[in-house]
């Protein structure tokens, strides 16, 4: 373990260099930063990056450039949903919340936020859902759905280049211990745990791919694999998948503990949705 | 995905004899027509097999897309500007349908 962890920052300084020299300007647009340090000595890694690090260039610089970014075609498409009125109340996104640049920057960075009347924390593709069933007399978008992704990602694009910071207290304790339990759970026919993967080999191969460590300031990402763009909760169901073991379904409580927790582990990255991944 | 929205980057001036990049995009699915549905049947191709890029009526780029295209294909070209005048962008899908946009272009 421990030479594996000397050869791991080896070759993150090898990379850091390279970024530094060659390519200092390669940054994803409207971000200035893909690494920070840990907030406090408690988290589980010490330099926290963002799995922009682990790409290769070629992907990186097709998220460099907004143009290029085949992530803003659904960012377009969320701007144009922001002013379509449906519903029975004839209303719009903007009828209430107006200008987007304004009313959205820095929510996305936020969640999932703790909502008083479920009685449970909330994440974006849900409170959009419960915007458009309570206040607009709209019907719920499908998980994943073009729409509900082309909501999300437009959403969470105000929040480019903010810092990702989540409520872990209070009343979120239980559900952040919940989701720590399962980021730690050894799962599957491989039996393995997220941490088995994204905290103890990021950096390293496994076979042609290289570990990240798991972190979700990107999402919703453009997968070039998914020649689309995806939520968290189906990456994460792609992980469960990969180690054999059976899904939870996207929205459901455990998933929203396990995307409490993993926001927490990227504390203070910026949020660069919609980033382009392989 | 729903209509296939074509994106197009470039420079609205430019001087005499100056390179320019024009950037092109198009939302598309770009289905190969060599994948199966959940009944093992094939899913017909569908793609966008030609993109041409005229400017004041002659072609200045034009390229033949295979299936092995990913979705959402992204072209790149550069041309010298000579003259002012008009892009016009041609997508043809397989189905038929064809995507265009235009762009003018103040060369001083």
């Amino acid at each position: 373990m421990k030479t594996s962890r000397w050869k791991m920052s080896l070759v993150g300084a090898l990379a850091g260099g390279l970024l530094l020299g060659s390519q200092a300007l390669a940054l994803p647009e409207g971000v200035d930063t893909v690494e920070v340090m840990a907030a406090s000595k408690d988290h589980p890694l010490q330099e926290i990056r963002s799995g922009w690090n682990y790409r290769s260039p070629e992907t990186q610089s097709l998220q460099s450039d907004d143009f290029e970014n085949p992530g803003f075609i659904w960012v377009e498409q969320g701007a144009e949903l922001w002013e379509t009125v449906e519903g029975t109340e004839g209303k719009a996104c903007a009828t209430c919340h107006g200008d987007a640049a304004e009313s959205m920057a820095g929510v996305g960075a936020a969640m999932p936020k703790w909502n008083e009347k479920l009685g449970k924390p909330i994440n974006l593709e849900q409170q959009i859902n419960a915007c458009r069933t309570e206040r607009m007399g709209a019907e719920a978008w499908k998980w994943e759905s073009n729409e509900s992704l082309s909501m999300t990602t437009f959403v969470r694009n105000q929040s480019r280049g903010m810092a990702v910071e989540v409520q872990t207290d209070g009343p979120m304790a239980p559900w952040f211990e919940k989701g720590k339990e399962l980021y730690y759970t050894r799962v599957g026919q491989l039996d393995m745990a997220c941490a088995n993967c994204h905290q103890d080999f990021y950096g390293q191969r496994i076979r042609a791919d290289m570990l990240s460590q798991g972190q979700s300031n990107g999402f919703p990402t453009y997968r070039l694999k998914w020649q689309k763009i995806g939520s968290l909760h189906r990456r994460f169901k792609g992980c469960m998948k990969q180690v054999r073991a059976t899904p939870y379904k996207v929205g459901s409580d455990e998933f929203l503990a396990l995307e409490l927790y993993v926001n927490w582990r990227g504390q203070g990255l910026p949020v660069e949705t919609p980033a382009v991944r392989n | 995905m729903a209509k296939s929205k074509p994106r197009v980057k470039v420079p609205k001036k430019a001087d005499k004899g100056e390179v320019i990049k024009i950037k092109t995009l198009i939302s598309h699915k770009m289905e190969s027509g060599q994948r199966k549905d959940k009944k093992g049947e094939l899913i017909p191709r569908q793609i966008i097999n030609h993109f041409s890029a005229k400017f004041n009526g002659e072609t200045v780029f034009e390229v033949d897309i295979q299936p092995a295209i990913s979705a959402n294909p992204y072209m790149e070209f550069n041309m010298r500007a000579e003259e002012s005048g008009e892009f016009e962008f041609i997508w043809v899908d397989d189905d038929g349908s064809i995507y265009t946009k235009k762009q003018p272009l103040e060369v001083s």
